[in-house]
């Protein structure tokens, strides 16, 4: 009874000895990569700061975060399903109930959570956005060619995360360990290329937008 | 015990049952298996002519529970009639005979309905290459009694977690090597009745049936009857509208758990978990766990006891350790910090080696 070919057995394994590979994997690797990036910093400034780093830098935390007229109006298309697909990952992946557990269980810190409908429809609306995405990159000539192996990867990985969680909280598949199963698996999937791919924008996309404002603020410049 | 040339009506008359109460079991089992009411009078006319069959039940690691379940079969007389519709020929608990005279019983309905014979096994059993000791019957090891009578048995009915999956005695460590009867038999036909214990109907609704149609009911890819164990608790569950909702219960006293809301959080198996409970119920139609307010522990499933708390959420894994992931994460930290030096080393290294070039130098080499 312990085969992988048994959905409950496979349920089992997924959520026992391959999540901890997969976490260990994910906190290893985003600590080296984190350590390395804080740890070297930038080339020391010899040239007197106009201004202060701290303000400009947290300021440009937040312009670069919320859209902005001009980028809207050259490419409103990436903009919109950029944003909607992002806030749509980020409310499935934190406001769904079984996933504010899973941190419990893991950190020992929650929050409240969104009823399951309203995530239902927040997850497919990601998904349809998603597969917009891919639509258009491939179909983008620019895009098209600036495009690598590692992009369609961590789309792969990203949209196959929310499908099958899709798939299994309308229990689409059959048996429901197998529909879980599959799902944690591809979480893992997730997690264990995170720290590796350009998913790493995930932790580093705030540390980068704070060292432009920075920069931006010794200079003097609009940040 | 009784002989097994009476058929089941025959039988049913002399033991003073009514037509009426019969054609009541018989809607009932055929509703229960979700079988079209036009099957009834088929059903009922199958059962009469149906030969009393003689059932061997081998008890091997367990606790009994699930021959307390079938003895409280809901329905008032569906117990007796299950129990007058078989011939009930060896069963530890339930034959008034003990010893020698017990095993006595068993041989001699083995060899008179050798190739006829319903073999019943309740409780798991240690494999061949375990240590037989572990349990036997009359100084005989479970695993030579199984195979022995398995031999001349037209069908194997695994009743309970242990005797289908293994249960209990097989959750980790495992010290006795206890298997799941279905991981020995392989060339008889196999139904297993999971559950700790399973649903008494259940066990009933798989015997009537297969009285009636001479063959054991349609099964799921683990051989479960699936009139049963097609659809989870969680499909069924009548709390699942607050699932829906995004209501749950937080602990077992708090203002969710009283006005009933949905047991997740809880640990409730519910979404992995096929059976019936949640539409057939138990004690007659009572109750059942998640009704008396408690989570479904997923008794049913193969490994139910090593899939973790019974009161961690499904979503939350098996195994957990924030201290594995903060020394992971230490690891990582270490592995960064040491790269960052060698990079700065390899840049301050490379700044006093440096060799300036001329522009006159440049040229000359050109």
């Amino acid at each position: 009874m312990t085969t992988i070919a048994d959905p409950m057995g496979f349920l089992l394994f997924t959520k026992g000895p391959l999540f901890n590979i997969a976490i260990a994997i994910f906190a290893l690797g985003l600590a080296a990569r984190l350590a390395e990036i804080l740890l070297l910093g930038r080339r020391p400034n010899f040239a007197e700061p106009r201004a202060g780093e701290w303000l400009p830098g947290l300021r440009t935390v937040v312009t670069r975060t919320l859209p902005d007229p001009g980028t809207f109006k050259r490419a409103p298309f990436n903009v919109l399903t950029g944003l909607i697909w992002h806030v749509g990952f980020l409310v499935a992946l934190l406001l769904f109930i079984p996933h504010i557990e899973l941190i419990k269980g893991l950190f020992g810190v929650s929050w409240p959570g969104l009823p399951n409908p309203f995530v239902d429809l927040v997850t497919a609306v990601t998904l349809v956005a998603l597969a917009a995405t891919l639509v258009h990159r491939l179909t983008h000539p620019v895009k098209k060619r600036l495009s690598t192996i590692e992009d369609y990867l961590i789309w792969a990985v990203t949209f196959l995360v929310v499908l099958t969680g899709y798939l299994a909280y309308n229990r689409l598949i059959n048996p429901y360990p197998l529909a879980l199963g599959l799902h944690i698996l591809t979480a893992e999937l997730f997690l264990i290329l995170l720290p590796f791919t350009k998913l790493t924008h995930i932790f580093t996309v705030f540390i980068a937008r704070w060292y432009n404002g920075a920069s931006f603020g010794r200079r003097g410049v609009q940040s | 015990m009784t002989t097994t040339k009476h058929r089941v009506g025959e039988h049913l008359r002399d033991q003073g049952v009514s037509r009426r109460a019969f054609l009541k079991f018989c809607t009932a089992s055929a509703s229960l298996m979700a079988l079209p009411p036009g099957l009834i009078p088929a059903m009922a006319a199958a059962l009469e002519q149906a030969r009393r069959p003689s059932v061997i039940w081998l008890s091997f690691q367990e606790c009994t529970g699930c021959t307390e379940s079938l003895t409280r079969s809901h329905a008032p007389t569906v117990e007796d009639l299950i129990l007058e519709m078989i011939s009930l020929d060896y069963h530890h608990t339930l034959q008034a005979a003990a010893g020698e005279a017990a095993e006595a019983a068993r041989e001699q309905a083995m060899k008179d309905n050798f190739g006829k014979y319903l073999l019943i096994v309740d409780g798991s059993l240690p494999g061949p290459d375990a240590n037989p000791g572990y349990s036997t019957i009359a100084g005989v090891s479970n695993y030579a009694m199984l195979m022995e009578a398995v031999e001349g048995a037209a069908a194997v009915i695994a009743v309970g977690t242990c005797a289908a999956f293994g249960g209990l005695p097989e959750a980790a460590p495992n010290p006795t090597g206890a298997v799941a009867v279905m991981d020995l038999i392989k060339n008889k036909p196999l139904v297993n009745v999971s559950g700790c214990p399973p649903v008494p109907m259940v066990i009933t609704g798989v015997l009537a049936h297969y009285l009636a149609f001479g063959r054991l009911p349609e099964r799921d890819a683990y051989h479960r009857p699936l009139a049963f164990f097609g659809q989870s608790i969680h499909d069924r569950c009548y709390r699942r509208p607050f699932y829906d909702k995004g209501l749950f219960a937080e602990t077992f006293d708090d203002e969710g758990a009283r006005a009933g809301w949905c047991l997740y959080r809880l640990g409730c198996k519910g979404p992995s978990t096929y059976n019936a409970c949640a539409t057939m119920r138990w004690n007659a139609g009572t109750s059942w766990p998640i009704e008396a307010g408690h989570p479904c522990l997923g008794c049913s499933e193969p490994r139910f006891w090593d899939a973790g708390s019974f009161y961690a959420p499904l979503s939350v894994p098996t195994d957990l350790s924030s201290s594995r992931i903060l020394t992971a994460g230490a690891a990582g930290a270490l592995v960064g910090g040491t790269v960052a030096t060698l990079a700065r080393r390899t840049v301050a290294t490379a700044a006093t080696s440096r060799q300036p070039v001329t522009a006159d130098e440049l040229e000359q080499t050109l």
